[in-house]
């Protein structure tokens, strides 16, 4: 089954409504569970949940420093466009904004990168806006391939592509792919997403499926938190997870929780979520997930990212520039988003260490790439059961 | 009153002994010249250490030095082999011990088979900690791929050592086809739970012709301890040591408890499992 069918036959609004009737005593017990099943996730995701922060919180980290230990994996992104054929509702990048717009050429990437390079950074995040006539999947490849003798770990945070180009993806030296659903409601996707190619809610859903089978090594997925009610979104992010885990159960499964803040003109959010929701719902998806990074970026203000070091985040982001070129040309109004964590990768660095924590630089290498994965695509490719 | 132990298995295999001891007798041997060797390097620590999970390469340092460990395993995914300022590295660097790289991240045995090549390149001793584990979240070895890549890197000239499932039959392939210890798992890595496959583990301890180093899942002392006195050439740890509230006192807890483990063994604690004859045998009356 695809995960559009899982996620269909789910009826996540039905288990949406049921947390409603969640006792505190059903908590408890998924508190006291050694293995908590879905049921018991559901428990967690639950208002009844809210006055059990803490008991969540603890269990979180002795969970998170068994798993992964005392350390915190840093990452950055690299925009190479903000082009963008979408009129995403939320997003800097929408077609209908007047912001210069900049794609920068191999030669301005790799200069990013060379700077990123020499800050530290051994994973990074290719990202563009959805402008395939812009940046072509065959512009993203030269990229790769320009970049992976110099950086252990290259994901993409990029438009939904084929099973086949992913495969090209993979071979070029990408071992991650990042694609947020946004929401997994359709109503309020359809809301937010009024034109362009985005409007196509299933071709985004099923394209961490066809990444899988493409060979990425750590699959990332995430709702733009803001869109929806959390809750629903986070019944539907942990069904994600476990269906990527059991059906690509080579890669790892990391869980994004982007948040809306301050999104451009009047955009208001559907449904703003606070700091104590946006804790029980990484609380809970921990729990549950013990195996999955969690992965939490420069969206987040410092106060509240370093609270949460030790509260089963893996992953961070530090010192980003959101726009194209914006780390040797740093020009705030083209960027995507507003960062709100203006530290430098060293002072993020720093807080971590200061947290009892180590920031790590480098934990994949470019021998890990799939050798046969790509392969296996193009054989079930040529099997039709792709 | 009497008893004969009819079999210790004694370690420092190949050199496996076959000894009798009488418990009232003072024949018990003394403390033994006890070196773990291993592909002709002899050791005198039976606990080796994994250098991951750690606050800072700088608290790693000072538990390795508490477990007097002289075999140190680092990820190659972790370090940068081409940066001498890498942090780890630089930590490690003039230690008394072998640093054992590891494939971890590995998925077959062609990821598997470059990350050892690209640590020998760098300088490292043709040592490898073998590792390939496709499944990300328990990290469970996989059986065929690791007897693949183990064969090909013992070909190359590597000293391998594999992590592998407490499976009997894969250890002897792997010691037939040239490794120079078997690894096999407690339980999963991280996981803290001590000696899930005991009775595998002990099948392979009974059967080896190379050293048994029990590595993963030993989360306190004890677990070292009960591997060590099961008969186990060593132990590896990491997880249990490098997320502990004091990792540097846990460290010399770990020492202390292969220690222990060891001279249980050496004092003839198995022989409550192995079979002990009466002095009035019961089919005594048969007569010879």
């Amino acid at each position: 089954m695809t995960f559009k069918g899982l996620l269909d036959r789910s009826d996540v609004p039905r288990l949406r409504q049921q947390l409603e009737g969640v006792t505190p005593a059903r908590v408890e017990a998924a508190l006291a569970r050694s293995e908590p099943d879905f049921g018991d996730f559901l428990a967690l995701t639950s208002p009844a949940a809210e006055k059990y922060l803490e008991p969540m919180a603890q269990r979180v980290h002795d969970l998170t420093l068994q798993r992964f230990g005392r350390v915190i994996l840093l990452y950055t992104p690299l925009y190479v466009s903000n082009e963008c054929t979408n009129a995403c509702a939320y997003c800097g990048f929408n077609l209908h904004r007047q912001i210069e717009r900049m794609t920068l050429t191999l030669d301005e990437v790799i200069a990013e990168a060379a700077y990123l390079k020499q800050i530290g950074f051994g994973h990074l995040l290719l990202v563009c806006g959805e402008a395939p006539n812009v940046v072509p999947p065959a512009f993203l490849i030269q990229i790769l391939e320009a970049l992976r003798t110099d950086f252990p770990s290259l994901s993409l945070e990029i438009y939904p592509l084929s099973g086949p180009v992913y495969a090209q993806m993979t071979e070029a030296g990408a071992d991650g792919l990042t694609l947020y659903q946004e929401t997994y409601q359709r109503d309020a996707y359809d809301l937010v997403h009024p034109s362009g190619r985005k409007r196509n809610f299933d071709w985004r859903l099923g394209a961490l499926e066809r990444a899988g089978q493409a060979g990425f090594r750590r699959l990332g997925i995430g709702a733009l938190l803001g869109l929806y009610d959390w809750r629903y979104e986070a019944i539907a992010l942990a069904l994600h997870a476990d269906y990527l885990m059991r059906h690509f159960w080579k890669s790892q499964v990391t869980v994004s929780f982007p948040r809306l803040r301050h999104t451009p003109e009047a955009f208001q959010p559907a449904a703003p979520v606070n700091d104590a929701a946006l804790v029980q719902m990484m609380l809970a998806l921990r729990i549950y997930l013990p195996d999955a990074g969690l992965v939490l970026s420069t969206r987040e203000p410092a106060y509240l990212r370093d609270h949460l070091i030790g509260l089963g985040v893996t992953q961070m982001s530090a010192g980003s520039r959101t726009e194209p070129g914006g780390y040797l040309h740093p020009a705030e109004d083209r960027g995507q988003f507003l960062v709100e964590d203006h530290r430098t990768p060293g002072e993020v660095a720093q807080a971590i260490r200061q947290a009892g924590y180590e920031p790590v630089w480098k934990d994949w290498d470019q021998l890990l790439h799939e050798s046969t994965a790509h392969e296996n695509y193009r054989q079930r490719d040529a099997e039709g059961r792709s | 009153m009497c008893y004969i132990i009819k079999k210790v298995v004694q370690p420092a295999n190949p050199e496996r002994r076959i000894t009798i001891i009488m418990a009232n007798s003072t024949a018990i041997p003394s403390t033994p010249q006890d070196a773990l060797v291993i592909a002709h390097k002899s050791f005198s620590s039976r606990l080796l250490i994994g250098t991951g999970k750690f606050a800072s390469a700088a608290m790693m340092r000072r538990a390795v030095d508490a477990s007097r460990s002289q075999i140190v395993t680092v990820a190659l995914r972790r370090v940068d082999l081409a940066n001498p300022q890498d942090d780890m590295l630089a930590a490690l660097q003039g230690g008394p011990y072998l640093l054992l790289p590891n494939t971890s991240g590995a998925r077959d045995a062609a990821e598997a088979v470059r990350l050892a090549r690209l640590a020998r390149t760098s300088g490292l001793e043709p040592w490898i900690k073998l590792e390939v584990t496709p499944d990300p979240r328990y990290l469970l070895p996989d059986p065929v791929e690791t007897l693949k890549a183990a064969e090909e890197l013992v070909k190359e000239g590597f000293v391998v050592l594999p992590y592998i499932n407490a499976d009997p039959v894969l250890a002897k392939k792997l010691e037939d086809v040239g490794c120079a210890a078997v690894m096999p798992l407690g339980s999963p890595i991280g996981s803290n739970r001590g000696l899930k496959t005991r009775d595998a583990i002990a099948i392979i301890i009974e059967n080896s012709l190379v050293p048994v180093v029990v590595d993963a899942g030993l989360g306190a002392p004890s677990h070292a301890a009960e591997a060590m006195e099961l008969g186990a050439d060593a132990v590896l740890v990491n997880t249990a040591i490098a997320t502990a509230f004091d990792p540097v006192l846990m460290a010399d807890a770990f020492r202390l408890g292969t220690l222990a483990g060891r001279k249980a063994f050496w004092a003839g604690k198995p022989l409550e499992k192995l079979q002990a004859e009466a002095s009035s045998p019961l089919t005594g009356f048969l007569g010879k």
